[in-house]
């Protein structure tokens, strides 16, 4: 090598660095950078114009500088005007500057593309280079702009010389990847296409990277790339080591080259039989020369001959459809599972993933459990334990989930931290998906929260719940089962929780064992009590009132607890809530009002497990999939990234909110009413109404609620929203469900019922006596948020008329009235309880069991949300959580439940007097009815506010409303 | 590939280069994390480890660690000689490369690197191609200071000198 390569006599940038080098401490280091900073600014300001060397030197000391890690703000116009030096090294150091340091100063682009267009446009080839590697390396939106056009011809022009075709393949390459809008494909496709056929292996190489990319998105555009491809790939893998000469790595012929051919073919299906026939041809070759003794020992020919195979492998999996190759590759790999190269057993196991999604290579996968095991147990590195928790996971099915869950099991007693939550995740799927038995079933779950408590989820141990409630043949065994572990000396939270809930349930299956009395099981859970956290002994607050209801005979025990200091007056406005309101519930209610507000929880829904729903989000798609989904591709985001906004009304369709456009819409001053809510009053409407249809067919959807109780009020392909309703004499009760069809949480998913003010337009008084033509009517002009009203009639019932009153009226009124009946409600407990004994004290109320309650917003919520929600005895079960209505989180004591957010005011303020006038001789009546006998179904962990504003996991959201008239007909 | 850099056992950045537009904050913050992540992997551990949503792959050689970020379809064991390639390409070109060579003449590894790679893609993996390109720089440098070549020389006069350069390089 010439002794002028190692620098061009840049003396000052050497002494430079050297001071850099020798400065002792940071301090040092920053007064010299400050010292030279300094001098390079005078130096650019002063009088004497600067020589190109002297230039350069400067410009290369700022680039160090920035290098350093530190700003640079200036400079940038020097670099430039090196750009237009003749001399090579000072266009170089221009160019690299620029490169480092881009920044959309637009004045300088201009200038920069200039010189770059000169360069492009001269007859240097060097100068030429320089340009195509300025425009890659900085790949701006404005250079793209400016060469988009001009590259492509360079690229397929016949005179250009073979760097400046490699250089201008990948320049376009990254211009298309920044902008693809700007690099549209024209006549030159075809030519690109043709360069894989170049005796230039560089330029082949370049071309194949290009194509690739763009076939990705054009594939059509491209097609004819799949056969040139696949002969120059059969060229290359049957070529000698010496055929390729330089092109020869290690004796591996064109790597390279080869994997990029491999991944282009990738882009597409199997070809037709002709290329089939060769492209397997060239892959069993590949597979053959993998067997074949290295031809050197050292581990870059091994490496490069490898890459090959694996990509040749992922190749044929991408095919998915010859069984030979699959299982031949799948043999390969298990090799490779045991070789000495720490780098291939990862690959090898990561690859063996793939395969056994294959219902080809899937049972060749599962040959090599032991092997996979044994790497769990002694691989050192953590990185390829973790690949090997994903190969068990991806082979696993019904003939060996109980080895391959209990090997995870044990495994992740000495498990890394950075994994434990996701081998949980793991272990509580498969035991899911695998159960034959569901007590091995709740067996595994309790031991993966004894091993690893912390690392168990929510979802882990909701979906445990859910699956025993859902199945009554493993509900006695699990209440004996978490009574055996809770009696544990130290036991972790998550069992205390699941075990609250567990006996909360179907404590009185083993009660009839005197080692598990009542008394018993109430002693043990309340051992715990101290050491829990608030959301836990909210839990298991609730726990006690359902054990009022269980064993009478503990029910004076439990009143003590309750009524002790630290639960009364406790600091926790929760527990201190929960604890009143029990207690009052248990003093006051019957047995048979307990009976039914505490009974048994309703079966859930089958649909997804959550836990694979968090499994998939943690591990971004592509690795869990392999399960069953196999190759189907993730949805959009449907949640719209990670700050989605439900609340916005005129964003167009967010798929989460305002679906009836029940949500805040903002007043519009023409148009129509965008209240598609309306629809279920327009049924029974003549007037044409200037509701907006939710969807095609949506009408429909409608009509059907005239002769039916049941039905899809909307759909798209991201949720359902379905309406059940059942009457029963004059009452009415009404779910409303929203079913979330993709594969994907809706986060922050919150549905709010908004009634305003101009729903004093409604006439309840109508539909309260009961009147056949009864129907909703629009409110008043300009209205934005008007809410349905509308009136059902039940074709079963005795009763002449079932007035289906909308929901947020409804509640507005009760709300509204309960602020005059029981004005002292907004001050909490007090309120409540006043509310509780009037109710108790209220002939309708007493008569018809109705409870509900009304209370003015949840203490962490701001003031002006109003929240309202009921909650009807009896049949009135729902499947969801009473607080934010997802059916991911089983808890206790589900309700009916109706969250209605009032307007943004208070009501009461917003209600013109007079609306209470025309409404007050009966209203405050049918208040007092459904306001009834006040409890307080808050038996759940988390304050409401937090379960709807935080972002709780909340896919399938399902809120269970219930409203109910009088009719005093 | 997203990004290479080239830092010394003690954490110092040698040479960073980026694929992907990222603010210079970013930069930093991803560079910070990363070095941390390697230097602190032992000896034998696999040169693979996934992070974030990508794929590090590194490798030592003597005091630099070479660390490149690839997508998740990209294949690991080909980056590595990608490195490795680089790696020759700088030892032939120094002869016998140490972390000195990388630190005064900075410039030289990225020229080297953006004949080799080119917006995160493999240009030319013949050695003698690339080293090629790089000598004709210099040499061509030599000729301008030392047959004393204007100044402002012609494109014409430049084209002269490239050819009888290029006429050496071939023999």
């Amino acid at each position: 090598m010439p002794a002028v390569s190692k620098g061009d006599g840049m003396r000052g940038l050497a002494v430079f660095i050297s001071d850099i080098r020798n400065c002792k401490s940071k301090e040092a280091e920053i007064k010299r950078i400050n010292k030279e900073l300094a001098n390079i600014r005078s130096k650019f300001k002063g009088d004497k114009a600067l020589d190109g060397y002297s230039k350069k030197k400067y410009v290369c000391k700022l680039l160090f500088i920035f290098l350093l890690g530190h700003d640079i703000d200036f400079g940038h116009m020097e670099a430039v005007n090196l750009l237009s030096s003749n001399r090579y090294t000072e266009k170089q150091i221009g160019y690299l500057f620029i490169s480092v340091l881009v920044n959309s100063n637009s004045e300088l682009i201009r200038l920069i593309n200039n010189a770059i267009k000169n360069d492009l446009a001269s007859r240097n080839p060097t100068f030429m280079g320089l340009a195509l590697h300025c425009i890659a390396n900085v790949g701006s939106r404005e250079m793209a702009e400016a060469f988009a056009g001009e590259i492509p011809k360079i690229l397929v022009a016949g005179d250009t010389m073979d760097s400046a075709k490699q250089s201008a393949a990948l320049c376009l390459l990254r211009l298309y990847r920044t902008s693809p809008h700007l690099v549209p494909t024209g006549d030159w496709a075809s030519r690109v296409v043709h360069l894989l056929n170049d005796q230039h292996l560089g330029v082949v190489t370049a071309a194949t990277s290009l194509i690739t990319t763009l076939a990705q998105k054009n594939p059509e555009e491209f097609k004819t790339s799949v056969s040139l491809a696949v002969s120059r790939l059969s060229r290359i893998v049957t070529s000698a080591s010496t055929d390729l000469q330089d092109y020869t790595y290690y004796f591996v012929p064109a790597p390279w080259l080869s994997v990029k051919l491999l991944r282009l073919l990738q882009c597409y299906p199997p070809p037709d039989p002709a290329v089939r026939g060769r492209l397997t041809e060239c892959l069993e070759t590949i597979l053959n020369k993998a067997q074949e003794p290295p031809k050197s020992k050292k581990v870059q020919h091994s490496n490069a001959k490898n890459a090959v195979l694996f990509e040749a492998i992922s190749l044929i999996i991408h095919h998915d459809s010859e069984p030979n190759l699959l299982v031949r590759a799948c043999n390969q790999l298990g090799q490779f599972l045991q070789h000495r190269e720490t780098n291939l057993r990862y690959l090898a196991l990561e690859s063996m993933c793939a395969l056994a999604s294959s219902e080809f290579s899937h049972e060749a996968v599962k040959t090599h459990i032991e092997t996979v095991i044994a790497a769990l147990k002694t691989e050192r590195d953590v990185s390829v334990r973790q690949r090997a928790v994903d190969l068990l996971y991806a082979m696993c099915d019904r003939s060996n989930a109980q080895q391959i869950v209990a090997e995870m099991l044990s495994y992740l007693e000495t498990a890394d931290y950075s994994i434990r939550e996701e081998i949980v995740l793991k272990v509580a799927i498969l035991a899911e998906k695998y159960a034959v038995d569901y007590t091995w079933y709740v067996d595994t779950i309790l031991n993966l929260i004894r091993v690893a408590g912390d690392y168990v989820s929510e979802e882990v141990w909701y979906r445990v719940i859910q699956i025993v409630i859902n199945r009554d043949d493993v509900q006695g065994y699990a209440a004996k089962t978490v009574f055996e572990s809770l009696q544990a000396p130290a036991c972790h939270e998550n069992l205390v929780k699941v075990g609250g809930y567990i006996l909360g349930e179907f404590g009185n299956l083993i009660a009839g064992d005197p080692r598990s009395s009542p008394l018993v099981q109430f002693n043990l859970l309340h051992s715990k009590f101290h050491l829990c956290s608030v959301p836990t002994r909210a839990l298991l607050l609730s726990t006690y009132i359902k054990f009022v209801n269980l064993f009478p005979e503990v029910k004076p025990t439990i009143q003590d607890v309750l009524r002790s200091d630290s639960q009364l007056r406790n600091a926790d406005a929760e527990l201190q809530q929960r604890a009143v309101e029990y207690l009052r519930l248990s003093t006051v209610a019957s047995t048979d009002i307990l009976a039914t507000v505490l009974e048994e929880m309703p079966p859930f829904p089958e649909r997804e497990s959550s836990i694979l729903a968090k499994l998939k989000k943690k591990k971004g798609p592509g690795t869990v999939m392999g399960l069953e989904e196999g190759k189907r591709e993730r949805g959009p985001d449907i949640n719209g990234g990670p700050e989605p906004a439900p609340a916005s009304a005129t964003s167009t369709p967010s798929p989460s909110a305002d679906l009836l456009g029940l949500g805040a819409v903002p007043p519009a001053p023409a148009g129509p009413p965008p209240s598609s809510g309306g629809l279920l009053v327009d049924v029974f409407s003549d007037s044409p109404s200037a509701v907006a249809p939710l969807a095609p067919g949506s009408e429909d959807n409608f009509a059907r609620f005239v002769c039916k109780n049941n039905g899809v009020l909307f759909e798209n392909q991201l949720l359902q929203i379905g309406l059940k309703s059942e009457f029963r004499q004059n009452l009415g009760r009404m779910f409303i469900f929203y079913g979330n069809k993709t594969s994907t949480q809706f986060l922050n998913f919150t549905p709010t019922l908004i009634c305003s003010d101009d729903l004093q337009a409604t006439e309840p008084a109508d539909q309260a006596r009961g009147s056949d033509s009864g129907r909703g009517r629009a409110g008043a002009a300009g209205c934005q948020h008007r809410v349905c009203v509308g009136l059902h009639r039940s074709t079963s019932s005795q009763h002449p008329v079932q007035v289906w009153r909308n929901l947020s009226e409804c509640v507005r009124q009760v709300a509204h009235h309960t602020q005059q009946v029981f004005p002292a409600h907004r001050n909490g407990l007090p309120g409540l309880l006043s509310a509780l004994e009037a109710a108790e004290q209220s002939p309708a109320g007493g008569a018809e069991h109705f409870q509900g309650k009304a209370s003015n917003g949840h203490r962490n919520h701001q003031s002006q949300d109003y929240w309202v929600w009921f909650r009807a005895p009896g049949r009135g079960r729902s499947e969801s959580c009473q607080f934010c209505g997802s059916r991911d989180h089983p808890h206790q004591n589900h309700a009916d439940r109706v969250l209605v957010a009032l307007g943004a005011e208070p009501p009461g303020s917003d209600v013109p007097a007079h609306a209470a006038d025309e409404q007050g001789d009966r209203l405050p009546e049918a208040v007092c009815a459904a306001v009834g006998a006040v409890l307080a179904p808050r038996l759940l962990a988390q304050p409401l506010s937090a379960q709807l504003q935080a972002r709780q996991p909340a896919s399938s959201l399902r809120v269970d409303g219930m409203a109910q008239c009088e009719d005093r007909g | 590939m997203q990004f290479m850099l080239l830092f010394s056992r003690q954490g110092k950045l040698r040479l960073q280069k980026w694929y992907v537009p990222l603010s210079d904050k970013e930069k930093k913050k991803i560079t910070r994390e990363l070095v941390q992540t390697v230097l602190a992997r032992k000896p034998k551990m696999c040169s693979f480890l996934e992070w974030r949503d990508l794929k590090i792959v590194y490798k030592r050689y003597a005091s630099l660690y070479f660390c490149c970020a690839i997508e998740d379809q990209d294949n690991e064991l080909i980056t590595l000689e990608i490195i490795h390639r680089y790696v020759e390409l700088l030892d032939k070109y120094f002869g016998s490369v140490c972390e000195l060579d990388i630190i005064f003449n900075f410039e030289k590894a990225y020229f080297i690197l953006d004949e080799f790679l080119l917006g995160g893609e493999v240009q030319e993996t013949s050695k003698k191609n690339v080293l090629k390109a790089i000598e004709q720089a210099d040499l061509l440098q030599e000729f301008q200071e030392v047959l004393g070549v204007s100044r402002n020389p012609s494109p014409d006069t430049l084209s002269h000198v490239m050819n009888i350069l290029m006429s050496q390089c071939t023999k």
